[in-house]
C-alpha cells in the first residue's frame, strides 16, 4: 500500500458551468424484496473525479451497471452528459466508456484488435490514429500483437484503459481500476487518468477499497452503504468531520457501524 | 442503425478466424465429410437400383441441410465467442443496438455458412458428380430459404442462451439433428404420423425439402411451397429476433448480463 504523503495528482474541480457528465436521481434498484440501491441522488461535474466508496455488498457495481446501461434501474433517472439513458441508450452510452477489473477485454484477440472493434463500437473517429495514441499512452506498443489474455494483470489493466479512453468520454466509469496492481504501476494508473481529466473536461466515478488512493485522486467521495449514500464530501475533510483520523478509519466505520454514522450525520453540517 | 458497429460484430469473428485453424476447420469439416459419407452410400445405392436418383434426391438434402446447420451454429458461434470470452458487460455496455448486433451475427453467419457451402458445392460436384443449382434458379430460392430459417433458429437458440445460460450451449449442438427427422429433409412429410406432421407443416424446411424433391424428380415444382417455405423463414426472424430482445431485455432487468462477466471470474 502506498503512504499517504506521496504526490497528490488531484483533479481540479474548478469546473466551468457546464452539462454535468452524470446526474442520478432518486436511483433504486430492487431484486425482489432486496434493495441492491436505495433512492440515491448525486452529480457528477466535467473535470471531477468523485469517489464511490463502501463496503462489499453497498450497492457501488450495481450502480455503476446501472450506469452502464446493463442493468434496469427499478426506479430513478441516469442522465449522461444531458442525455437520458432510459430514453437514448445508444447516444448516452457515445458519451461514457468504463473499465473495470472483473471485465478485462477479450483475451483471444490482441491489444490492437480489441481496441479497433471497441473503437468501431463507440464510433471513435480518425479510428487507427487513436489506438495509436491510446498505445502510446498506456506504454503497450511492445503488445500491440499480443492476445490479451497472454498479458499480466497490470498489462490487462492498461489495456482495459486504453479502450477505456479511446472515446474519449465525457464520463468515466472506472470500478477498482488499480486492483491488483503493484504500487509503481498503481501510480502510474492513477497519473494517466488524471492528466487525462485535466486535457479533455472529463468527469469521472471511481471505486476503489485503497483509501490513500481516494484521498490522492478524488475530489470527492460518496460513502454508499446498504445502498444507500451515508456520507458525501471532501475525502481530506470528511474524516475529521465524523472525528475519525483517516479516511480508511472512516470506511471501517461505515462498513461496520453505518448506523453510528447516520445518527453523526444528522448533527454534522454537510461537508 | 449503425452499420459501423455491425461491422464491428463481423470483424470480431474474422479477427477469432484469421490464422485459427481450430475455428476455419469445423466450418466445413463435418460438412465435408457428411458429403462423402452420403456421396458413397447414395452413389452405391445407385448401382442397385435405377428408378430413384439417390444421389440427387439424397445427397443433395444432406447438402442443403448442411448448410441449415452451419447457417444456425453460425449465429450461435458467434454469440458463444462473446459468451467464452466473458464479453458482454463490455460488448453491451457500448452504444451497440441490439439490432446492429443481431445483424452483426447475421452477417457473419452469412461469410460462414456461405464458404461452407462452396466447399460442399465443389465436393459434390468434383467427387458425386451433383451439381446442385443445375436444377434451376429455383434451388437458389430454396438455399436462400434455408438461410433464413437457420438464421431465425439461430438466433431463438442465443436467447435460450442468455436465458439459461452459458451451460445451455449443450442444448443448441444437438438442435439440428432432434429438428432433421420432422423437417422433411430425407423422406416426405407424407411418410410421417399424422400428429408429426402438424409439427413438421410449422417448419419452413419440411416445404423448402418438399420442393427440392419436386424439382429433382422433374415432377411440377410447387410454387406455393417454395414460397410457404421462404415466408415462413422470414415470418421466424422476426419472431425470433422479437424472442431474442424479450430474453436480453429480461437479462438487463435481472442482471443477469452483468453477472455473465462478473460473477464467472468471482
Amino acid at each position: 500500500m502506498e503512504s499517504a504523503s506521496s504526490p497528490s495528482y488531484k483533479a481540479s474541480t474548478n469546473s466551468v458551468e457546464t452539462i454535468p457528465a452524470l446526474v442520478v436521481r432518486d436511483l433504486r434498484k430492487n431484486y425482489g424484496t432486496t434493495i441492491a440501491v436505495d433512492g440515491i441522488s448525486f452529480d457528477v461535474k466535467q473535470n471531477e473525479i468523485v469517489g464511490l466508496l463502501g463496503p462489499n455488498g453497498a450497492g457501488k457495481t450495481t450502480t455503476i451497471n446501472m450506469m452502464l446501461g446493463v442493468l434496469e434501474p427499478t426506479a430513478g433517472s441516469i442522465t449522461i452528459n444531458g442525455i437520458d439513458l432510459a430514453r437514448h441508450r445508444s447516444q448516452a452510452l457515445e458519451h461514457t466508456n468504463f473499465a473495470a477489473v472483473y471485465a478485462p477485454l477479450p483475451g483471444n484477440l490482441t491489444v490492437a484488435e480489441n481496441l479497433r472493434i471497441f473503437g468501431l463500437l463507440y464510433g471513435v473517429p480518425n479510428l487507427s490514429e487513436r489506438i495509436e495514441e491510446m498505445i502510446e499512452t498506456f506504454d503497450l506498443q511492445k503488445f500491440r500483437n499480443t492476445k490479451c489474455g497472454v498479458l499480466s494483470s497490470g498489462e490487462q489493466t492498461r489495456s482495459g484503459l486504453a479502450k477505456a479512453l479511446l472515446n474519449k468520454p465525457p464520463l468515466l466509469l472506472l470500478d477498482e481500476p488499480t486492483a491488483s496492481l503493484d504500487p509503481s504501476a498503481a501510480r502510474y494508473i492513477r497519473e494517466t487518468i488524471v492528466a487525462f481529466v485535466h486535457k479533455s473536461s472529463v468527469g469521472v466515478l471511481w471505486t476503489s477499497h485503497n483509501m490513500y488512493e481516494v484521498t490522492d485522486v478524488c475530489g470527492r467521495v460518496l460513502f454508499l452503504s446498504k445502498g444507500k449514500i451515508l456520507l458525501e464530501g471532501d475525502p481530506n475533510k470528511l474524516p475529521a468531520l465524523h472525528g475519525k483520523s483517516s479516511l480508511e478509519e472512516l470506511f471501517v466505520t461505515v462498513a461496520r457501524e453505518p448506523l453510528t454514522l447516520e445518527a453523526s450525520t444528522l448533527e454534522v453540517p454537510s461537508a | 442503425m449503425n452499420v459501423r458497429r455491425s461491422y464491428a460484430i463481423v470483424l470480431r469473428i474474422f479477427y477469432l478466424m484469421r490464422g485459427s485453424f481450430t475455428r476455419v476447420f469445423p466450418l466445413f469439416a463435418w460438412a465435408a465429410i457428411d458429403i462423402v459419407l452420403w456421396g458413397f452410400i447414395t452413389r452405391y445405392l445407385d448401382t442397385i437400383q435405377s428408378t430413384f436418383n439417390f444421389v440427387s434426391t439424397l445427397l443433395g438434402a444432406v447438402l442443403l441441410w448442411d448448410f441449415f446447420t452451419r447457417a444456425m451454429f453460425g449465429i450461435s458461434t458467434s454469440f458463444f465467442e462473446d459468451v467464452w470470452s466473458r464479453n458482454f458487460l463490455n460488448i453491451f455496455a457500448t452504444p451497440l443496438r441490439l439490432s446492429e448486433y443481431l445483424t452483426g451475427l447475421v452477417a457473419a453467419s452469412m461469410v460462414t455458412s456461405f464458404f461452407g457451402l462452396v466447399i460442399m458445392l465443389a465436393l459434390a460436384a468434383l467427387v458425386f458428380g451433383l451439381w446442385i443449382f443445375s436444377y434451376g434458379v429455383l434451388v437458389v430460392v430454396i438455399v436462400l430459404g434455408l438461410f433464413l430459417f437457420g438464421i431465425a433458429f439461430g438466433i431463438f437458440a442465443i436467447g435460450i442462451v442468455l436465458r439459461l445460460g452459458p451451460a445451455a450451449e449443450w442444448f443448441i449442438w444437438p438442435m439440428p439433428a432432434v429438428l432433421a427427422p420432422i423437417a422433411a429433409v430425407f423422406y416426405p412429410v407424407a411418410a410421417l404420423p399424422v400428429w408429426l406432421q402438424v409439427f413438421a407443416r410449422l417448419l419452413p424446411a419440411s416445404y423448402l425439402f418438399e420442393a427440392l424433391r419436386a424439382i429433382i424428380a422433374g415432377r411440377v415444382v410447387p410454387m406455393d411451397q417454395i414460397w410457404i417455405g421462404c415466408a415462413l423463414a422470414a415470418v421466424y426472424v422476426v419472431l425470433a429476433s422479437w424472442f431474442f430482445r424479450q430474453m436480453y431485455l429480461h437479462a438487463v432487468r435481472t442482471g443477469l448480463v452483468a453477472r455473465y462477466s462478473a460473477e464467472t471470474v468471482s
